[in-house]
Protein backbone atom coordinates (compact mmCIF):
# COMPACT_ATOMS: atom_id res chain seq x y z
CA UNK A 1 0.00 0.00 0.00
CA UNK A 2 1.48 3.63 -0.80
CA UNK A 3 0.95 6.18 1.20
CA UNK A 4 1.01 9.88 -0.70
CA UNK A 5 0.05 13.05 -0.69
CA UNK A 6 0.83 16.62 0.57
CA UNK A 7 2.22 17.41 4.31
CA UNK A 8 0.90 19.34 7.29
CA UNK A 9 3.81 20.05 9.40
CA UNK A 10 3.22 20.28 13.56
CA UNK A 11 5.52 20.76 16.74
CA UNK A 12 6.14 18.18 19.43
CA UNK A 13 4.22 17.24 21.97
CA UNK A 14 1.35 17.76 20.16
CA UNK A 15 -1.84 16.80 22.92
CA UNK A 16 -4.64 14.98 22.26
CA UNK A 17 -6.81 18.08 22.76
CA UNK A 18 -5.16 19.57 19.89
CA UNK A 19 -5.71 16.89 17.35
CA UNK A 20 -9.47 16.85 18.67
CA UNK A 21 -10.83 19.11 21.97
CA UNK A 22 -12.87 17.35 24.17
CA UNK A 23 -15.68 20.10 23.77
CA UNK A 24 -16.46 18.11 20.24
CA UNK A 25 -16.39 14.20 22.34
CA UNK A 26 -20.27 14.37 22.86
CA UNK A 27 -20.50 12.23 20.06
CA UNK A 28 -17.96 9.46 18.48
CA UNK A 29 -19.54 9.90 14.91
CA UNK A 30 -16.20 9.67 12.74
CA UNK A 31 -16.98 12.77 10.02
CA UNK A 32 -18.07 14.73 12.75
CA UNK A 33 -14.91 14.34 14.91
CA UNK A 34 -13.07 14.87 11.66
CA UNK A 35 -15.00 18.79 11.15
CA UNK A 36 -12.70 19.35 14.30
CA UNK A 37 -9.65 17.23 13.79
CA UNK A 38 -6.13 19.61 14.89
CA UNK A 39 -8.63 22.89 15.18
CA UNK A 40 -6.92 23.97 18.17
CA UNK A 41 -3.66 23.91 16.64
CA UNK A 42 -4.45 25.29 13.39
CA UNK A 43 -7.92 26.38 12.72
CA UNK A 44 -7.42 26.11 8.95
CA UNK A 45 -6.58 22.50 8.89
CA UNK A 46 -10.22 20.97 8.89
CA UNK A 47 -11.71 22.91 5.80
CA UNK A 48 -8.32 22.45 3.61
CA UNK A 49 -7.02 18.80 4.54
CA UNK A 50 -7.10 16.68 1.42
CA UNK A 51 -7.34 13.25 0.94
CA UNK A 52 -4.33 11.72 1.20
CA UNK A 53 -2.55 14.45 2.87
CA UNK A 54 0.53 13.40 5.74
CA UNK A 55 0.52 14.96 9.19
CA UNK A 56 4.21 15.40 10.07
CA UNK A 57 5.04 16.50 13.51
CA UNK A 58 7.62 16.23 16.14
CA UNK A 59 8.54 13.98 19.49
CA UNK A 60 5.56 12.45 21.38
CA UNK A 61 3.16 13.33 18.67
CA UNK A 62 -0.74 12.81 20.44
CA UNK A 63 0.43 12.64 24.49
CA UNK A 64 -2.36 13.13 26.61
CA UNK A 65 -5.72 11.30 26.72
CA UNK A 66 -6.78 7.79 25.94
CA UNK A 67 -9.43 9.08 23.68
CA UNK A 68 -9.34 6.75 20.71
CA UNK A 69 -11.37 9.91 18.57
CA UNK A 70 -8.35 11.43 18.26
CA UNK A 71 -7.14 8.37 15.49
CA UNK A 72 -10.55 8.08 14.18
CA UNK A 73 -10.50 12.22 13.91
CA UNK A 74 -7.30 11.95 11.72
CA UNK A 75 -8.31 9.15 9.51
CA UNK A 76 -12.06 10.42 9.08
CA UNK A 77 -9.98 13.75 7.72
CA UNK A 78 -8.83 11.72 4.92
CA UNK A 79 -5.17 11.95 6.24
CA UNK A 80 -3.42 8.89 5.29
CA UNK A 81 -0.81 8.70 7.18
CA UNK A 82 0.97 10.43 9.89
CA UNK A 83 5.14 10.45 10.37
CA UNK A 84 6.40 11.62 13.91
CA UNK A 85 9.65 11.10 15.97
CA UNK A 86 7.63 9.17 18.63
CA UNK A 87 4.28 8.94 19.44
CA UNK A 88 2.83 8.64 22.94
CA UNK A 89 2.17 5.20 24.13
CA UNK A 90 -1.77 5.23 24.03
CA UNK A 91 -2.05 6.72 20.87
CA UNK A 92 0.42 4.47 18.88
CA UNK A 93 -2.01 1.37 20.39
CA UNK A 94 -5.10 3.19 19.34
CA UNK A 95 -3.77 3.99 15.64
CA UNK A 96 -3.00 0.45 15.01
CA UNK A 97 -6.34 -0.60 16.26
CA UNK A 98 -8.48 1.51 14.31
CA UNK A 99 -5.84 1.71 11.19
CA UNK A 100 -4.29 4.56 11.15
CA UNK A 101 -0.84 4.37 9.62
CA UNK A 102 2.01 5.50 11.64
CA UNK A 103 5.44 5.74 11.35
CA UNK A 104 7.90 7.18 13.61
CA UNK A 105 11.80 9.04 11.87
CA UNK A 106 12.84 11.24 13.93
CA UNK A 107 15.41 12.35 10.46
CA UNK A 108 11.79 12.08 8.16
CA UNK A 109 10.27 14.54 10.71
CA UNK A 110 12.75 17.50 11.47
CA UNK A 111 13.48 17.74 7.67
CA UNK A 112 10.27 17.15 5.71
CA UNK A 113 9.02 21.03 5.73
CA UNK A 114 5.25 22.16 5.28
CA UNK A 115 3.74 21.26 1.79
CA UNK A 116 5.91 18.84 0.37
CA UNK A 117 4.65 16.06 -1.28
CA UNK A 118 5.65 12.74 0.19
CA UNK A 119 5.48 8.88 -0.40
CA UNK A 120 5.26 6.07 2.23
CA UNK A 121 5.87 2.22 1.24
CA UNK A 122 3.46 0.84 4.01
CA UNK A 123 4.76 -2.45 3.86
CA UNK A 124 8.79 -1.43 4.73
CA UNK A 125 8.51 1.76 6.15
CA UNK A 126 10.16 4.08 3.57
CA UNK A 127 9.47 7.36 3.53
CA UNK A 128 10.74 9.28 0.01
CA UNK A 129 10.18 13.43 -0.42
CA UNK A 130 8.86 14.17 -3.60
CA UNK A 131 9.99 17.27 -3.18
CA UNK A 132 13.23 17.28 -2.27
CA UNK A 133 14.38 13.66 -3.36
CA UNK A 134 15.83 12.38 0.22
CA UNK A 135 14.15 8.75 1.61
CA UNK A 136 14.06 8.22 4.95
CA UNK A 137 13.38 4.61 7.27
CA UNK A 138 10.76 4.65 9.84
CA UNK A 139 11.22 2.56 12.53
CA UNK A 140 10.60 -0.82 11.50
CA UNK A 141 6.67 -2.24 12.90
CA UNK A 142 6.60 -4.75 15.85
CA UNK A 143 5.25 -8.46 14.55
CA UNK A 144 2.73 -8.71 16.80
CA UNK A 145 1.55 -5.46 15.13
CA UNK A 146 1.92 -6.24 11.74
CA UNK A 147 -0.58 -9.63 13.11
CA UNK A 148 -2.57 -7.12 13.70
CA UNK A 149 -2.60 -5.27 10.76
CA UNK A 150 -2.90 -7.66 8.62
CA UNK A 151 -5.72 -9.18 10.29
CA UNK A 152 -7.19 -6.05 9.14
CA UNK A 153 -7.23 -4.15 12.68
CA UNK A 154 -7.64 -5.48 16.38
CA UNK A 155 -11.35 -6.27 16.53
CA UNK A 156 -10.71 -8.58 13.64
CA UNK A 157 -8.01 -10.07 15.18
CA UNK A 158 -9.82 -10.61 18.61
CA UNK A 159 -13.15 -12.00 16.34
CA UNK A 160 -10.98 -14.33 14.64
CA UNK A 161 -9.50 -15.82 17.81
CA UNK A 162 -13.07 -15.91 19.17
CA UNK A 163 -13.69 -17.75 16.68
CA UNK A 164 -11.16 -20.47 17.02
CA UNK A 165 -11.74 -21.07 20.66
CA UNK A 166 -14.99 -22.18 20.27
CA UNK B 1 16.36 -13.56 38.03
CA UNK B 2 15.14 -10.07 40.22
CA UNK B 3 11.98 -8.34 38.89
CA UNK B 4 10.35 -5.19 39.90
CA UNK B 5 7.33 -4.72 41.35
CA UNK B 6 5.46 -3.78 37.76
CA UNK B 7 7.59 -6.90 36.07
CA UNK B 8 6.39 -9.39 38.87
CA UNK B 9 2.45 -8.29 38.53
CA UNK B 10 2.75 -8.43 34.83
CA UNK B 11 4.51 -12.28 35.10
CA UNK B 12 1.54 -12.99 37.30
CA UNK B 13 -0.80 -12.57 34.59
CA UNK B 14 0.38 -13.82 32.33
CA UNK B 15 0.76 -17.01 33.89
CA UNK B 16 4.93 -17.00 33.94
CA UNK B 17 8.00 -17.46 36.00
CA UNK B 18 9.16 -14.12 35.38
CA UNK B 19 9.25 -11.65 32.56
CA UNK B 20 11.96 -9.18 30.64
CA UNK B 21 11.52 -5.67 29.81
CA UNK B 22 10.74 -5.40 25.91
CA UNK B 23 8.86 -8.47 25.92
CA UNK B 24 5.36 -8.74 24.77
CA UNK B 25 2.20 -10.77 26.83
CA UNK B 26 -0.92 -11.89 27.46
CA UNK B 27 -2.09 -11.06 30.44
CA UNK B 28 -5.44 -11.41 32.30
CA UNK B 29 -7.02 -8.43 33.38
CA UNK B 30 -8.29 -8.45 36.94
CA UNK B 31 -11.09 -5.03 36.17
CA UNK B 32 -11.49 -3.02 33.10
CA UNK B 33 -13.19 0.52 33.10
CA UNK B 34 -15.12 2.58 30.76
CA UNK B 35 -16.35 5.96 30.98
CA UNK B 36 -19.13 7.98 28.91
CA UNK B 37 -16.42 9.29 26.30
CA UNK B 38 -14.70 6.04 26.08
CA UNK B 39 -16.84 3.42 26.99
CA UNK B 40 -19.31 4.42 23.28
CA UNK B 41 -17.13 3.60 21.26
CA UNK B 42 -15.92 0.45 22.99
CA UNK B 43 -19.65 -1.01 23.08
CA UNK B 44 -19.66 -0.66 19.26
CA UNK B 45 -16.36 -2.76 18.80
CA UNK B 46 -17.26 -5.35 21.40
CA UNK B 47 -20.53 -5.75 19.66
CA UNK B 48 -18.74 -6.31 16.48
CA UNK B 49 -16.24 -9.64 17.87
CA UNK B 50 -19.40 -12.16 18.16
CA UNK B 51 -19.38 -12.66 22.01
CA UNK B 52 -22.76 -12.59 23.71
CA UNK B 53 -21.17 -11.53 27.09
CA UNK B 54 -18.42 -10.09 29.00
CA UNK B 55 -16.15 -12.22 30.30
CA UNK B 56 -16.99 -11.70 33.68
CA UNK B 57 -20.06 -9.42 34.68
CA UNK B 58 -18.10 -8.30 38.04
CA UNK B 59 -15.00 -7.52 36.42
CA UNK B 60 -16.05 -4.43 34.02
CA UNK B 61 -16.93 -0.97 35.70
CA UNK B 62 -18.65 1.86 33.78
CA UNK B 63 -18.54 5.26 35.15
CA UNK B 64 -20.12 7.64 33.60
CA UNK B 65 -18.32 11.03 34.60
CA UNK B 66 -17.24 13.33 31.89
CA UNK B 67 -20.23 14.79 30.73
CA UNK B 68 -21.97 14.29 33.41
CA UNK B 69 -24.77 14.90 34.68
CA UNK B 70 -25.74 15.46 31.03
CA UNK B 71 -24.39 18.18 29.97
CA UNK B 72 -26.50 18.66 26.53
CA UNK B 73 -28.20 15.77 24.36
CA UNK B 74 -25.51 14.24 22.64
CA UNK B 75 -23.64 13.69 25.98
CA UNK B 76 -27.25 12.29 27.01
CA UNK B 77 -27.41 9.90 23.97
CA UNK B 78 -23.48 8.54 25.14
CA UNK B 79 -24.27 7.99 28.84
CA UNK B 80 -27.80 6.02 27.67
CA UNK B 81 -25.36 3.66 25.86
CA UNK B 82 -23.71 2.43 29.08
CA UNK B 83 -26.59 2.41 30.66
CA UNK B 84 -28.27 0.10 28.10
CA UNK B 85 -24.88 -1.65 27.99
CA UNK B 86 -24.88 -2.35 31.70
CA UNK B 87 -28.48 -3.11 31.79
CA UNK B 88 -28.32 -5.75 28.81
CA UNK B 89 -25.19 -7.62 30.65
CA UNK B 90 -26.32 -7.04 33.97
CA UNK B 91 -23.06 -5.23 35.17
CA UNK B 92 -23.07 -4.87 38.90
CA UNK B 93 -20.18 -1.78 38.45
CA UNK B 94 -22.28 0.77 36.81
CA UNK B 95 -22.52 4.27 38.59
CA UNK B 96 -25.30 6.07 37.97
CA UNK B 97 -25.42 9.82 38.78
CA UNK B 98 -25.91 10.78 42.52
CA UNK B 99 -24.24 6.96 43.26
CA UNK B 100 -20.87 7.72 41.14
CA UNK B 101 -18.07 9.50 41.40
CA UNK B 102 -15.05 10.77 39.26
CA UNK B 103 -13.67 7.23 38.27
CA UNK B 104 -10.25 7.36 39.97
CA UNK B 105 -11.60 8.68 42.98
CA UNK B 106 -14.56 5.60 42.65
CA UNK B 107 -12.82 2.30 42.35
CA UNK B 108 -10.37 2.83 44.29
CA UNK B 109 -12.78 3.72 47.29
CA UNK B 110 -15.62 1.00 46.48
CA UNK B 111 -12.70 -1.07 47.02
CA UNK B 112 -12.77 -2.35 43.44
CA UNK B 113 -8.93 -2.15 42.48
CA UNK B 114 -6.47 -3.94 45.48
CA UNK B 115 -2.44 -3.98 45.39
CA UNK B 116 -1.49 -6.88 42.66
CA UNK B 117 -4.11 -5.76 40.73
CA UNK B 118 -3.79 -5.97 36.45
CA UNK B 119 -5.95 -3.28 35.28
CA UNK B 120 -7.13 -1.28 32.02
CA UNK B 121 -9.02 1.59 31.80
CA UNK B 122 -9.98 3.52 28.70
CA UNK B 123 -9.12 6.31 30.13
CA UNK B 124 -5.40 7.59 30.42
CA UNK B 125 -5.66 8.36 34.18
CA UNK B 126 -5.91 5.11 34.82
CA UNK B 127 -2.60 4.73 35.86
CA UNK B 128 -3.76 6.23 39.32
CA UNK B 129 -4.23 2.61 41.02
CA UNK B 130 -0.21 2.22 41.34
CA UNK B 131 -0.58 3.92 44.51
CA UNK B 132 -2.11 0.84 45.44
CA UNK B 133 0.37 -1.03 44.50
CA UNK B 134 -1.03 -2.68 41.59
CA UNK B 135 -0.30 -2.33 37.72
CA UNK B 136 -3.05 -0.02 35.78
CA UNK B 137 -2.59 1.32 32.78
CA UNK B 138 -4.49 3.39 29.89
CA UNK B 139 -5.77 2.06 26.88
CA UNK B 140 -8.03 3.10 23.86
CA UNK B 141 -11.38 2.16 23.26
CA UNK B 142 -10.95 -1.02 21.36
CA UNK B 143 -8.61 -2.54 23.72
CA UNK B 144 -11.45 -1.96 26.01
CA UNK B 145 -13.70 -3.83 23.63
CA UNK B 146 -11.58 -6.36 23.56
CA UNK B 147 -10.05 -6.55 26.84
CA UNK B 148 -14.41 -6.93 27.70
CA UNK B 149 -14.80 -9.68 25.60
CA UNK B 150 -11.20 -11.83 26.84
CA UNK B 151 -10.53 -10.83 30.11
CA UNK B 152 -6.92 -10.45 28.91
CA UNK B 153 -5.18 -8.22 27.04
CA UNK B 154 -1.50 -7.88 25.33
CA UNK B 155 1.05 -5.84 26.84
CA UNK B 156 4.47 -5.04 26.44
CA UNK B 157 6.48 -5.10 29.45
CA UNK B 158 8.01 -1.70 30.11
CA UNK B 159 11.63 -0.59 31.65
CA UNK B 160 11.37 0.64 34.68
CA UNK B 161 12.72 3.61 36.32
CA UNK B 162 13.37 4.23 40.21
CA UNK B 163 12.46 8.01 41.81
CA UNK B 164 13.30 7.84 44.95
CA UNK B 165 12.44 11.19 47.65
CA UNK B 166 14.59 11.35 50.30
CA UNK B 167 13.72 13.39 53.08
CA UNK B 168 10.88 14.82 54.34
CA UNK B 169 8.36 16.79 52.54
CA UNK B 170 7.92 20.60 53.82
CA UNK B 171 4.75 22.67 54.51
CA UNK B 172 1.75 22.98 52.18
CA UNK B 173 3.90 20.52 49.85
CA UNK B 174 1.97 16.87 49.01
CA UNK B 175 2.38 14.70 46.32
CA UNK B 176 1.38 16.72 43.55
CA UNK B 177 4.13 18.79 43.99
CA UNK B 178 6.66 15.75 44.15
CA UNK B 179 5.29 14.35 40.80
CA UNK B 180 5.28 18.05 39.25
CA UNK B 181 8.83 18.64 40.19
CA UNK B 182 8.94 15.28 38.52
CA UNK B 183 7.94 15.91 35.00
CA UNK B 184 9.53 19.24 35.48
CA UNK B 185 12.78 17.62 35.38
CA UNK B 186 11.91 14.55 33.02
CA UNK B 187 9.49 16.32 31.00
CA UNK B 188 6.15 15.39 29.27
CA UNK B 189 7.95 12.26 27.53
CA UNK B 190 10.88 11.43 29.97
CA UNK B 191 8.80 8.33 30.98
CA UNK B 192 7.65 7.27 27.77
CA UNK B 193 6.31 3.87 27.53
CA UNK B 194 7.92 3.12 31.26
CA UNK B 195 7.21 2.40 34.49
CA UNK B 196 7.80 4.55 37.08
CA UNK B 197 8.33 3.42 40.19
CA UNK B 198 8.21 6.06 43.63
CA UNK B 199 10.15 5.11 46.53
CA UNK B 200 11.65 6.74 49.23
CA UNK B 201 11.34 8.06 52.91
CA UNK B 202 9.29 11.00 51.40
CA UNK B 203 6.82 8.74 49.81
CA UNK B 204 6.75 6.50 52.77
CA UNK B 205 5.43 9.20 54.97
CA UNK B 206 3.19 9.96 51.68
CA UNK B 207 -0.80 9.49 52.47
CA UNK B 208 -2.72 7.34 50.45
CA UNK B 209 -4.62 10.26 48.78
CA UNK B 210 -1.04 11.76 47.81
CA UNK B 211 0.09 8.45 46.53
CA UNK B 212 -2.76 8.45 44.18
CA UNK B 213 -2.30 12.13 43.00
CA UNK B 214 1.27 11.17 41.85
CA UNK B 215 0.68 8.00 40.53
CA UNK B 216 -2.50 9.91 38.41
CA UNK B 217 -0.10 11.86 36.73
CA UNK B 218 2.47 9.41 35.91
CA UNK B 219 1.09 9.37 31.91
CA UNK B 220 1.79 13.56 31.88
CA UNK B 221 5.57 12.35 31.73
CA UNK B 222 4.24 9.76 29.17
CA UNK B 223 4.74 6.74 31.67
CA UNK B 224 2.82 3.28 31.32
CA UNK B 225 2.23 3.07 34.74
CA UNK B 226 3.41 4.96 38.35
CA UNK B 227 4.10 2.50 41.04
CA UNK B 228 4.72 2.46 44.68
CA UNK B 229 5.05 -0.59 46.99
CA UNK B 230 2.66 -1.37 49.18
CA UNK B 231 2.83 -0.72 52.68
CA UNK B 232 1.40 -0.35 56.16
CA UNK B 233 -0.51 2.82 54.77
CA UNK B 234 -1.76 0.66 51.85
CA UNK B 235 -2.93 -2.35 54.35
CA UNK B 236 -4.48 0.20 55.99
CA UNK B 237 -6.20 1.49 53.07
CA UNK B 238 -7.15 -1.55 51.70
CA UNK B 239 -8.39 -3.73 54.49
CA UNK B 240 -12.06 -4.16 54.76
CA UNK B 241 -12.52 -2.25 51.49
CA UNK B 242 -10.89 -4.41 48.77
CA UNK B 243 -13.77 -6.63 47.85
CA UNK B 244 -11.54 -9.13 46.16
CA UNK B 245 -8.03 -11.06 47.40
CA UNK B 246 -5.27 -9.23 47.32
CA UNK B 247 -1.82 -9.45 47.20
CA UNK B 248 1.52 -7.27 48.15
CA UNK B 249 4.46 -7.25 45.43
CA UNK B 250 7.85 -5.68 45.86
CA UNK B 251 10.93 -4.91 43.91
CA UNK B 252 13.84 -7.06 44.32
CA UNK B 253 16.76 -5.32 45.97
CA UNK B 254 18.91 -5.84 42.98
CA UNK B 255 16.09 -5.30 40.35
CA UNK B 256 17.12 -3.30 37.34
CA UNK B 257 16.22 0.04 36.18
CA UNK B 258 17.15 1.30 33.27
CA UNK B 259 17.48 5.18 35.44
CA UNK B 260 17.45 6.25 39.11
CA UNK B 261 16.53 9.98 39.58
CA UNK B 262 16.84 10.80 43.22
CA UNK B 263 15.51 13.86 45.22
CA UNK B 264 15.60 15.54 48.32
CA UNK B 265 12.01 16.38 48.77
CA UNK B 266 12.87 18.44 51.89
CA UNK B 267 14.15 21.22 48.97
CA UNK B 268 10.81 20.99 46.99
CA UNK B 269 9.15 23.91 47.31
CA UNK B 270 5.23 23.70 46.51
CA UNK B 271 5.22 23.76 42.35
CA UNK B 272 3.51 25.59 39.63
CA UNK B 273 3.08 24.20 35.87
CA UNK B 274 2.62 27.19 33.73
CA UNK B 275 0.78 26.69 30.39
CA UNK B 276 1.00 24.69 28.29
CA UNK B 277 2.46 21.49 29.56
CA UNK B 278 2.59 19.89 32.99
CA UNK B 279 6.70 20.23 32.65
CA UNK B 280 6.77 23.72 32.95
CA UNK B 281 6.58 23.17 36.81
CA UNK B 282 8.44 25.99 38.67
CA UNK B 283 8.75 26.70 42.55
CA UNK B 284 5.89 28.84 44.15
CA UNK B 285 9.13 31.08 45.15
CA UNK B 286 9.46 31.92 40.76
CA UNK B 287 5.69 32.18 39.79
CA UNK B 288 6.06 36.10 40.39
CA UNK B 289 2.60 37.84 39.77
CA UNK B 290 -0.12 36.23 38.00
CA UNK B 291 -3.63 37.42 38.13
CA UNK B 292 -6.11 34.94 37.77
CA UNK B 293 -9.87 34.64 36.57
CA UNK B 294 -10.71 31.25 37.83
CA UNK B 295 -9.90 28.53 40.58
CA UNK B 296 -10.78 24.97 40.18
CA UNK B 297 -10.33 22.44 42.69
CA UNK B 298 -10.72 18.46 42.61
CA UNK B 299 -10.47 16.46 39.89
CA UNK B 300 -8.83 12.61 39.82
CA UNK B 301 -6.26 14.32 40.49
CA UNK B 302 -6.81 16.33 43.55
CA UNK B 303 -10.42 15.49 44.36
CA UNK B 304 -9.85 13.51 47.92
CA UNK B 305 -10.21 14.32 51.24
CA UNK B 306 -6.91 15.25 51.87
CA UNK B 307 -7.07 17.50 49.04
CA UNK B 308 -10.28 19.39 50.31
CA UNK B 309 -9.10 19.14 53.97
CA UNK B 310 -5.66 21.13 52.53
CA UNK B 311 -8.07 24.03 50.81
CA UNK B 312 -10.66 24.18 53.77
CA UNK B 313 -7.61 25.25 55.88
CA UNK B 314 -6.31 27.89 53.96
CA UNK B 315 -9.98 29.16 52.72
CA UNK B 316 -11.46 28.62 56.25
CA UNK B 317 -12.81 32.30 57.92
CA UNK B 318 -11.65 33.64 54.35
CA UNK B 319 -13.17 35.49 51.51
CA UNK B 320 -12.25 34.62 47.34
CA UNK B 321 -11.55 37.55 45.28
CA UNK B 322 -14.10 39.27 44.04
CA UNK B 323 -12.31 38.96 40.38
CA UNK B 324 -11.71 35.11 41.21
CA UNK B 325 -14.58 32.41 40.60
CA UNK B 326 -14.07 29.44 42.85
CA UNK B 327 -15.48 26.10 41.93
CA UNK B 328 -15.13 22.72 44.07
CA UNK B 329 -15.49 19.08 42.81
CA UNK B 330 -15.61 16.55 45.54
CA UNK B 331 -14.24 13.01 43.64
CA UNK B 332 -17.07 11.18 44.90
CA UNK B 333 -20.82 10.93 46.76
CA UNK B 334 -19.19 9.75 49.93
CA UNK B 335 -16.24 12.22 49.84
CA UNK B 336 -19.08 15.06 49.33
CA UNK B 337 -20.76 13.25 52.65
CA UNK B 338 -17.53 13.14 54.47
CA UNK B 339 -16.85 16.78 53.61
CA UNK B 340 -19.89 17.77 54.69
CA UNK B 341 -20.24 16.26 57.98
CA UNK B 342 -16.31 17.39 58.75
CA UNK B 343 -18.06 20.99 57.76
CA UNK B 344 -15.30 21.68 54.87
CA UNK B 345 -18.64 22.40 52.54
CA UNK B 346 -19.62 25.27 54.67
CA UNK B 347 -16.21 26.91 54.96
CA UNK B 348 -15.69 26.87 51.12
CA UNK B 349 -19.46 28.16 50.51
CA UNK B 350 -19.11 30.77 53.51
CA UNK B 351 -15.67 31.45 51.53
CA UNK B 352 -18.24 32.55 48.32
CA UNK B 353 -17.04 29.12 46.42
CA UNK B 354 -19.24 27.17 44.44
CA UNK B 355 -19.64 23.33 45.16
CA UNK B 356 -20.63 21.10 42.74
CA UNK B 357 -21.46 17.60 42.00
CA UNK B 358 -18.57 14.99 41.16
CA UNK B 359 -17.48 15.53 37.70
CA UNK B 360 -14.33 15.59 35.04
CA UNK B 361 -16.41 18.75 33.90
CA UNK B 362 -14.19 21.24 33.96
CA UNK B 363 -10.65 19.45 33.85
CA UNK B 364 -11.20 18.71 29.94
CA UNK B 365 -12.97 22.08 29.27
CA UNK B 366 -16.22 19.87 28.98
CA UNK B 367 -18.18 21.80 30.91
CA UNK B 368 -18.79 23.30 34.79
CA UNK B 369 -16.75 26.15 34.57
CA UNK B 370 -15.42 27.19 31.19
CA UNK B 371 -12.49 29.51 30.34
CA UNK B 372 -13.73 32.62 27.90
CA UNK B 373 -10.67 33.87 25.92
CA UNK B 374 -7.39 35.27 27.93
CA UNK B 375 -8.83 34.00 31.62
CA UNK B 376 -6.45 32.44 33.56
CA UNK B 377 -7.45 29.43 35.86
CA UNK B 378 -5.42 28.14 38.54
CA UNK B 379 -6.53 24.38 38.97
CA UNK B 380 -5.41 21.43 40.77
CA UNK B 381 -6.10 19.07 37.64
CA UNK B 382 -3.37 17.54 35.77
CA UNK B 383 -3.29 19.17 32.22
CA UNK B 384 -2.53 22.50 31.36
CA UNK B 385 -2.63 21.47 26.99
CA UNK B 386 -3.92 24.95 24.85
CA UNK B 387 -8.00 25.35 24.99
CA UNK B 388 -7.79 22.40 27.73
CA UNK B 389 -10.37 24.39 29.94
CA UNK B 390 -12.40 26.28 27.19
CA UNK B 391 -11.00 28.64 24.78
CA UNK B 392 -7.77 28.07 22.86
CA UNK B 393 -6.50 31.38 24.59
CA UNK B 394 -7.20 30.78 28.10
CA UNK B 395 -4.47 29.24 30.52
CA UNK B 396 -4.41 26.78 32.87
CA UNK B 397 -1.52 26.82 35.71
CA UNK B 398 -1.62 23.18 37.55
CA UNK B 399 -0.79 23.53 41.35
CA UNK B 400 -2.38 21.64 44.66
CA UNK B 401 -5.07 22.61 46.47
CA UNK B 402 -3.22 24.32 49.23
CA UNK B 403 -1.54 26.99 46.68
CA UNK B 404 -5.14 26.74 44.58
CA UNK B 405 -7.47 28.05 47.64
CA UNK B 406 -4.48 30.80 48.58
CA UNK B 407 -4.71 31.96 44.76
CA UNK B 408 -8.56 32.10 45.10
CA UNK B 409 -8.26 34.36 47.97
CA UNK B 410 -5.26 36.46 46.82
CA UNK B 411 -6.70 36.97 43.40
CA UNK B 412 -3.29 35.94 41.78
CA UNK B 413 -1.36 33.10 41.98
CA UNK B 414 -0.08 32.83 45.67
CA UNK B 415 1.19 30.44 48.73
CA UNK B 416 -0.89 29.25 51.56
CA UNK B 417 1.73 31.51 53.54
CA UNK B 418 0.92 35.05 52.17
CA UNK B 419 -3.04 34.43 53.56
CA UNK B 420 -3.60 36.30 56.74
Amino acid sequence: MKLAGRTWKFGADIDTDAIIPARYLNTSDPQELAGHCMEDADPSFPARVKPGDIIVAGKNFGCGSSREHAPIAIKAAGVSCVIAGTFARIFYRNAFNIGLPIFESYEAAAEISEGDEVEVEAATGRIINRTTGKTYTATPVPPFMQQIIAAGGLIRYVAEKVRKDV
Amino acid sequence: MPMTLTEKILAAHAGKEQVVPGELINARVDLVLGNDITAPVAIREFEKIGVKDVFDRDRVALVPDHFTPNKDIKSAEQSRLLREFAEKHDLPHYFEVGRMGIEHCLLPEQGLVGPGDLVIGADSHTCTYGALGAFSTGVGSTDLAAAMALGETWLKVPESLKFEFGGELGPWVGGKDLILHTIGDIGVDGALYRAMEFTGSAIEGLSMDGRLTMCNMAIEAGGKNGIIAPDGITREFVEGRCRRPYQFYESDVDAKYQKTYSYDASQIEPQVAFPHLPENSRPLSDVGNVEIDQVVIGSCTNGRMDDLRAAAKVLKGKKVHKNVRLIIFPGTQEISLQAMQEGLLQIFIEAGGAVSTPTCGPCLGGHMGILAGGERCVATTNRNFVGRMGHPESEVYLSNPAVAAASAILGRIAGPGEVD
